[in-house]
């Protein structure tokens, strides 16, 4: 039943501890999920609810509006090729239709080996550097055709070490101290003014005085 | 190729003679490691807002008029004096969820100056007695998310973020969040229903906006990365300082992305409201021209949501009053230029289609009339598209967006600009950001549509058209 890792376990429980509210550590307990396996298994999200104090339901709900979460196994290499605007002035549309061609899928597929899934997708916040992709959300910019198709030979032959296989994003996480955050709580537990507006109040009186 | 001389590990970023007042750091290497930071100054500014009351920091942002960057344009000090008094906890969100077409600064101010923000962030929880802050950045960028990770860590190692900050009774929490791929979540009461664990639907508003209802129920502000990235060099040097770049109804500097047909497209750091177009896209200092010395043909002054200018709009300045009444938006700096050898109905169809993608699905005019919009312009570019579907575009169009929609002025035709916003009979302003690719090129480019439809209209058309003019049935 249960799904993540004794580390991954470990790290969850320490993400929810940064919301006030339990339901708020869904998404980056997705992305915690996905990591593991390279998508989201039923048995993943069985635990989440758990752990968020929620249901199954909810939290496929909640997964399922978002395009980065994957329901079903896909490639260990995500290759998304931007076509939005910037990207399609400047061959956006024809590196998408090379990868298609290379890989022998179409957009939204995924190799016979598990290997490539490749996706059309919107902008990705690189646009003059167009035409623009990026393997499992790390940059490649300013591509031609011979370029991705040394970057596919590359990841088919281990040479691209400096992308992680699908499901793993940021490789710091963020981690609070012991005693060193300001303690975070329910906003129930939280409705006392906050102690240092009271330097407000001194120089109202000043003014006043 | 056009040659390029960016700054190696800020791809995008060209270093110019310009205003320094959030990238005065990217030059540097390692402008993202708390060392960097602590070496320029970094810390400064809120060293100084804690010498302050935080009635006085918030004053201090009013009188600079530092208009949000994220896309509206409105003033932060305003914003933020909005909460309800009293009613705690008060909560602050910070947009880094960018993914408008054509823009990124904000994930540039991540990547390569995570302390700014990170103190930009604790400037205003101090100035406003928030009790905790949010950093949520977009999915699809790690390299962001690890950088502030990393800074958090830094900053709460060395005691600038968490319990008594600096040695004061000043405490708050920063929680770092990623997103997972949904454009919608920029809109900022998503974002909070995102942040709650929730699909990303924007709630219904006005009245109360997250200032008065927001995260959890409590009163909420929902700044952009770039927004707070201005406040330690504000707090450093004043607002006076502040105010002696830009235009007066404009201050301070602005970041834009330029992108397309341009010898050197990049991301620039510009004075805000004296800049014109023109300089950005033909001086040297920027953009230097379209590609082989080709013809503008036309550009998106303010994202994917804004309404298209033309040639006779290039000496505008980029100031977000002055762009309204010609009838677009800076929304959120990215200009996407075209040159003449652009398909106009092809450019409209791609961001058409986006916005069908993107729609939540929240409200029926959007939902069904992006895709409807879509399906329209799809069919006209294959060849397959009939007399009516120019208007049949534009009265979809007005469904979403009634009335007249915003639009630069076209002096060929003797029409005026309509002014920005649009009308929306929807939550949010997705849905008429999908009518302005459409408006803006049917106007101008109407002949380019009727060059590709090939079909005749097999019945009467029923719906009345928009426009006064006869449709003719073939």
């Amino acid at each position: 039943m249960s799904y993540f890792t004794a580390e991954n376990l470990e790290t969850a429980h320490e993400i929810i501890s940064r919301y006030p509210r339990k339901k708020s550590a869904l998404i980056p307990l997705l992305h915690l999920a996905q990591e593991q396996e390279g998508w989201v298994t039923d048995n993943a999200m069985r635990q989440i609810a758990e752990l968020a104090d929620t249901t199954p339901a909810e939290v496929k709900g909640t997964g399922s509006f978002y395009e980065m979460f994957k329901f079903h196994p896909v490639g260990a290499y995500m290759i998304n090729v931007c076509t939005n605007l910037a990207c399609q002035l400047l061959g956006g549309e024809e590196l998408l239709a090379h990868a298609e061609e290379s890989l022998g899928i179409k957009a939204g597929g995924t190799t016979a080996d598990g290997m490539f899934t490749i996706e059309d997708v919107e902008c990705i916040a690189a646009c003059t550097e167009a035409p623009c992709l990026q393997v499992n959300y790390r940059y490649k910019l300013r591509l031609t055709a011979d370029d991705l198709d040394q970057l596919i030979d590359d990841i088919r032959n281990g040479r691209a070490t400096d992308i992680p296989e699908h499901g793993t994003l940021g490789l710091v996480r963020q981690h609070i101290p012991a005693g060193a955050g300001a303690g975070i709580v329910a906003p129930e537990q939280a409705t006392e003014r906050p102690v240092w507006l009271a330097r407000n109040d001194a120089a109202a009186e000043g003014r006043e005085g | 190729m056009p040659t390029y001389d960016y700054v190696p590990h800020a791809p995008g970023y060209v270093d110019n003679d310009g205003p320094k007042i959030v990238t005065s750091r990217f030059v540097h290497e390692d402008s993202h490691t708390l060392e960097r930071y602590e070496a320029t100054n970094g810390y400064e500014g809120l060293r100084r807002a804690l010498d302050r009351t935080p009635a006085d920091v918030h004053e201090e942002v009013r009188d600079a008029v530092v208009l949000g960057r994220g896309g509206a344009g409105f003033p932060a000090g305003v914003k933020w004096g909005f909460m309800p008094p009293g009613k705690f906890p008060y909560y602050l969100v910070v947009n880094g969820d960018e993914s408008e077409p054509g823009t990124y600064k904000d994930r540039l101010l991540m990547e390569r100056d995570p302390h700014q923000l990170i103190e930009g962030c604790l400037i205003t929880c101090y100035a406003l007695g928030l009790s905790q802050c949010f950093l949520y950045v977009r999915g699809e960028m790690p390299a962001a998310q690890e950088n502030l990770a990393q800074a958090l860590n830094e900053a709460y190692a060395k005691g600038y973020v968490g319990k008594n900050i600096m040695g004061t009774e000043f405490s708050v929490d920063i929680t770092l969040t990623w997103g997972a791929g949904a454009y919608i979540v920029g809109e900022e009461t998503a974002l909070i229903e995102s942040l709650e664990g929730n699909r990303g639907m924007p709630r219904l508003k006005p009245p109360f906006f997250p200032a008065a209802i927001g995260l959890y129920g409590q009163p909420t502000i929902v700044n952009n990365v770039e927004t707070l990235s201005n406040l330690p060099w504000l707090l450093v040097n004043g607002f006076e300082q502040y105010k002696a770049h830009g235009s007066e109804a404009s201050p301070g500097s602005r970041m834009v992305a330029v992108s397309g047909h341009v010898n050197r497209p990049g991301v620039y750091e510009i004075e805000q409201g004296v800049t014109t177009f023109r300089d950005l896209l033909y001086g040297d200092n920027f953009c230097r021209g379209i590609r082989n010395d080709n013809e503008l043909k036309m550009f998106v002054p303010g994202g994917g949501s804004a309404p298209w200018f033309f040639p006779e709009q290039l000496d505008l300045p980029l100031e977000g009053r002055t762009v309204g009444a010609e009838g677009s938006m800076l929304g959120s700096g990215a200009i996407m230029v075209m040159d003449e050898t652009t398909d106009a109905v092809k450019a409209a169809l791609r961001l058409v289609r986006f916005y069908a993608r993107e729609s939540c699905g929240k409200c029926t005019p959007c939902r069904e009339g992006t895709t409807w919009e879509e399906r329209i312009l799809q069919r006209i570019l294959d060849g397959e598209g009939r007399p009516s579907d120019i208007d049949k575009l534009l009265d979809i169009a007005d469904n979403i967006s009634p009335g007249p929609y915003p639009v630069a002025a076209d002096p060929s035709q003797g029409l005026d600009a309509v002014p920005f916003p649009p009308k929306q009979t929807t939550i949010c302003p997705l849905g008429p950001s999908s009518v302005a690719p459409i408006t803006s090129t049917i106007r101008r480019f109407r002949h380019e549509y009727e060059a590709k439809i090939t079909k005749r209209d097999s019945i009467p058309v029923m719906a009345a058209p928009m426009s006064s003019d006869p449709v003719e049935v073939g």
